[in-house]
């Protein structure tokens, strides 16, 4: 057994996570910064961090993941980063020529005290950032929070130093994405183009950690939000946020910064959710629900309704983030599962009150935590007490997987041992049917593998 | 990049390293300059290392906390690691070095896990060791391991939590094993202070611990194995065939009873001469264990070292044992390099990782007549370049200073004068003991050798001498890959592996072989690309 030690006994845990369903604040700051062209991420603290989440973020998406640390030594953590942060923007900009820099901070630097807005000021008047670029930052201390805070704090970054208003409203709306796969962010603007709405999404990650292979290395992939569009989006009539957690923020700071209204949405993942995105779009945007929309919500809700009986009354546990996780729970119901454990290390009483309403009335029995105490170790525990039929959640679920004989859905972050995530959405009515195929596939898989040779059938 | 037609000497590449350097602003490229070396094998040459890397340059270096609980303590499977400081540091360090471990059906394991305190801002405002004390206990009553390390992250040393103190105190009242490491990521310049840090730490705290003798004839300590992609089982094989007792692997496939059992080996074999030396060092220095550096990746240099340390045991019947096995194995490994030879001779590839690896593996492409023209570390020192000839030379800075160095005492009780005696005659008979060459000795005329390479400098390397392949970690694999040239992870194998031994040889030249020679990079070019009238059309459609 793998998780040989993991016991059905639960005890109580004041102080020690094991396996945790979090990890810390940066490495969301990281992936956000992708999301804007031209733009170097850039790491305030000790190298480790930016390795660890280059690394991290690199086997997520097999692809080249460029980041720069202010290297952090014994003698800069005792007198401040600041001279480290400014010699790192001068070399940065003289030897890799990024549009902009999009600096967080780490623990170590958030301990210390060092201020980004001063030290950044000092660059400036310093003429180390060249006439045109751009420094952004975000304080990012991994104690607080999860990695989806991280990236909410990124994206409140590109509002905060970024956007602007003329006073001359654009016929536009922004759209801000929550932490989602670069497909995830295509699909929504193939959807958002297919309505005839004029948008601007932001961070956009799809043609920056999706490129293609050209034969020769493009450092500034050509995807990414450009700085002129980020700056215009304090112009646009509105604002409409998918995925609350990690962008409700920015999207509040938009408002109160350049008076864009808003409205804030769970992520469009499965039936009713991506309803009602398509909703707030056509009516923010001003345009019309196209037939095609209707065609593709058609086209999962039939196979739903066809394959209802492979579904209906099947046990899953998740783990996972926020925002993923509360449009799937519903998505589940929809269609007559049970999801009965649920885990996520990031914190927020509004995602526990959120599956209270989902889940009470159908599935009383659902056992269901955030933040403090929440971690894999617990959930594996509640299945041990009790099985699942399908466990969904990133890579390390597959410890559990194995352990305990359970089909395996590999969604969230990070995906470390398949590919796919990066290419094929998850989000919309396209999406769910990806994420119903795999369902199934799994359920029927194991159903095949398992029945008996007088049981096993041809045609299901 | 070509060689000279005449000599099939490399090229002088001053040039390259002028344009390297012209882009840096010139503090930078002054610093730089140091660390940027035309290899001479003939003669010493310094190279700048283990300093501080430029912020903002694109490094592929990591910290110290990973050197010490990833590397180091990482691949032993009866401790429970609980990292005390906020969440991420032990979230990226729980299951991403390949390190394989063989428990058997119900052995203690709990390398599957991860373990953290999960720091949060009134931990950090009010300290945490009260929670790390809890941590503690929770884990000793959850799951009464053998052992508990606990590590320091960033801003644990910040907030001045001493975990050497709360451990103590713990140790006191679980009674079992409870030690502590100072390895915030800050401390030192690299990955390479975790090693130093993490070497103290188990010999302090476990290594001497049990004095039973671990039987047979002859006792082997090997150190600086790590078990990537299963190189310690391929290795455990050869031995156990040669009748020699394995003590302890540091730290590969191993326990902490082994460490604590350590210092009843009669001779250690120090592979990853970078990581592990500190321990061959003191096991000498406090027991009287001499050690020998020997090198296990490279058919040639696996049968180097076996028949070196069969040598020092000075038995017949090993040493005939030992020739039986490499005739054996040797085999296989022509029969392979006859065939793979054939597609890779002439090949150029290029290096830069680790402390060792950057060194061994040249060995291995080598072997299928494929040279490097340009290599370096990730963390190495100038005695991993230069050869331990230099210590001496290496001038101390403030960074280095802050590792402790531990002041040995010699151990009376547990001392080996047989082994001192055994060491001296055998040196008298020209065998080296505590010897490391270093690299460059090793590398052809002309070749470059880099120190903490960053990113622009790749680039050009790539431009310049646009190598077959490139050898490097996995933030490198996908930058080098999208030029169309393979780059082979040499810290995870590409999932592949094990590379150790001469089965591990065979393996690397079949999974070079496939790099290199795959047809998919010839696939990069769409056909159309030469039709313009075609892409004229499609571009008019699509947009």
């Amino acid at each position: 057994m793998l998780l040989r030690h993991t016991t059905k006994d639960i005890k109580e845990r004041k102080s020690l996570t094991i396996n945790p369903a979090k990890t810390c604040q940066p490495v969301g700051a990281m992936y956000a910064a992708l999301g804007i062209h031209g733009c170097l991420p850039h790491s305030h603290g000790s190298q480790g961090c930016c390795s660890y989440h280059r690394s991290a973020l690199t086997r997520h998406y097999k692809e080249p993941i460029m980041a720069a640390t202010s290297s952090f030594t014994e003698g800069s953590s005792v007198f401040g980063g600041q001279s480290n942060l400014i010699q790192a923007i001068d070399n940065i900009f003289t030897i890799y020529e990024p549009e902009v820099i999009a600096v967080h901070s780490t623990c170590l630097s958030e301990t210390i005290g060092d201020d980004l807005t001063q030290i950044v000021e000092k660059a400036r008047d310093g003429g180390k950032i060249p006439e045109g670029k751009h420094v952004i930052f975000c304080n990012t201390p991994s104690y607080i929070g999860s990695h989806v805070t991280g990236y909410s704090n990124m994206v409140s970054g590109m509002v905060k130093l970024l956007s602007k208003s003329t006073g001359v409203t654009n016929d536009k709306i922004n759209l801000i994405s929550g932490w989602v796969e670069p497909s995830d962010m295509r699909e929504v603007k193939r959807m958002a183009n297919l309505m005839g709405a004029n948008f601007t999404l932001f961070p956009d990650t799809s043609d920056v950690v999706d490129a293609p292979q050209t034969g020769s290395y493009e450092m500034y992939p050509k995807g990414g939000t450009t700085i002129p569009d980020l700056i215009a989006s304090g112009d646009n009539k509105a604002t409409l946020a998918f995925g609350k957690w990690a962008t409700e923020d920015a999207a509040i700071k938009l408002e109160n910064k350049c008076k864009v209204p808003f409205e804030a949405t769970e992520l469009p993942i499965g039936v009713r959710a991506t309803d009602r995105f398509i909703m707030e779009l056509s009516k923010l945007a001003e345009v019309g629900i196209p037939e095609a929309i209707t065609a593709e919500r058609g086209r999962l809700v039939d196979m739903i309704t066809d394959m209802q009986q492979y579904l209906h009354g099947k046990r899953v546990a998740l783990f996972g983030d926020p925002d993923q996780l509360i449009p799937l729970v519903e998505f589940l119901l929809d269609m007559n599962m049970k999801p009965v454990y649920i885990v996520s290390g990031t914190p927020g009483k509004k995602m526990h009150k959120r599956l209270e309403e989902l889940l009470l009335p159908t599935v009383p029995e659902a056992k269901f935590q955030n933040g403090k105490g929440a971690d894999m170790y617990l959930l594996h525990q509640w299945i041990k007490n009790e099985g699942v039929d399908l466990l969904i959640g990133n890579s390390y679920g597959k410890y559990i997987a194995r352990d305990e004989n359970i089909p395996f859905l590999r969604m969230g972050f990070p995906i470390l041992d398949r590919v796919g995530h990066s290419y094929f959405p998850t989000l919309g009515y396209m999406g769910g049917l990806r994420i119903l195929e795999k369902i199934l596939d799994l359920i029927m898989d194991k159903q095949d593998l398992e029945s008996s040779e007088p049981e096993f059938e041809l045609v299901m | 990049m070509s060689t000279d037609n005449k000599t099939n000497m490399f090229p002088d590449s001053s040039d390259l390293i002028e344009e390297i350097l012209n882009k840096y602003p010139s503090k930078v490229a002054k610093k730089r300059a140091k660390s940027l070396v035309t290899n001479d094998p003939e003669i010493d040459q310094e190279i700048q290392s283990n300093i501080r890397t430029i912020p903002g340059i694109i490094t592929q270096r990591g910290c110290c906390y990973a050197g010490c609980k990833g590397v180091i303590l990482g691949p032993t499977r009866d401790i429970i690691n609980i990292v005390h400081g906020p969440i991420g540091c032990s979230f990226y360090a729980w299951l991403t070095r390949r390190n394989q471990t063989d428990a058997g059906p119900d052995g203690e394991n709990y390398m599957n896990y991860c373990f953290s305190t999960d720091m949060q801002d009134t931990n950090i405002v009010f300290g945490g060791e009260k929670k790390l004390e809890e941590a503690i206990r929770e884990a000793y009553e959850i799951f009464k391991p053998h052992s508990i390390g606990v590590f320091s992250t960033c801003p644990i040393g910040l907030i001045g939590d001493d975990v050497h103190a709360v451990s103590r105190k713990m140790k006191e009242e679980l009674d079992i094993n409870i030690f502590g490491f100072s390895c915030e990521g800050y401390k030192g310049v690299s990955q390479s202070a975790g090693h130093h840090i993490a070497n103290n730490g188990i010999f302090k705290h476990v290594v001497g611990l049990n004095n039973t003798d671990p039987g047979g004839k002859f006792k082997l300590n090997l150190l600086g194995e790590y078990n990537i992609g299963g190189d310690s089982f391929v290795l455990e094989k050869y031995f156990e065939e040669m009748g020699i007792t394995l003590v302890s692997t540091f730290s590969g496939n191993s326990t902490m009873s082994q460490f604590e059992n350590a210092h009843m080996a009669d001779l250690n074999a120090v592979m990853c001469h970078r990581s592990i030396n500190y321990i061959a060092e003191m096991l000498e220095k406090k027991h009287g264990i001499p050690w020998i550096k020997i090198n296990f990746i490279g058919a040639d240099a696996t049968a180097k070292s076996l028949r070196k340390i069969a040598k020092y045991f000075e038995d017949e019947e090993l040493m005939a044992k030992t020739e039986e096995i490499i005739a054996r194995e040797m085999l296989e490994v022509q029969a392979t390099i006859e065939d793979v030879k054939s597609r890779t001779e002439g090949k150029l590839c290029m290096m830069y990782v680790g402390g060792s690896r950057a060194h061994h593996y040249q060995e291995l492409f080598g072997e299928i007549g494929m040279r490097t023209i340009s290599a370096g570390y990730e963390f190495g020192h100038r005695d991993d370049y230069e050869g331990r000839k230099v210590l001496d030379s290496i001038k101390i800075d403030a960074d280095s200073r802050n590792i402790e160095e531990l002041d040995i005492v010699k151990d009376e009780a547990n001392w080996r004068d047989d082994l001192v005696a055994k060491k001296t005659s055998l040196e008298d008979k020209g065998y080296g003991f505590s010897e490391y060459e270093g690299m460059m000795p090793d590398m052809e005329k002309n070749s470059l050798v880099i120190d903490d390479i960053s990113h622009w400098e790749t680039e050009k390397l790539i431009e310049y001498y646009k190598p077959d392949i490139i050898g490097a970690g996995i933030k490198e694999k996908y930058v080098i890959q999208k030029y169309g040239v393979p780059l082979k992870q040499l810290h995870s194998y590409d999932y592949g592996g094990p590379y150790a031994g001469f089965k591990g040889a065979v393996n690397f030249y079949n999974d070079i072989d496939k790099m290199v020679n795959t047809k998919i990079w010839g696939l990069i070019p769409p056909p159309w690309k030469n039709e313009p009238e075609l892409v004229a059309k499609m571009a008019d459609t699509a947009y």
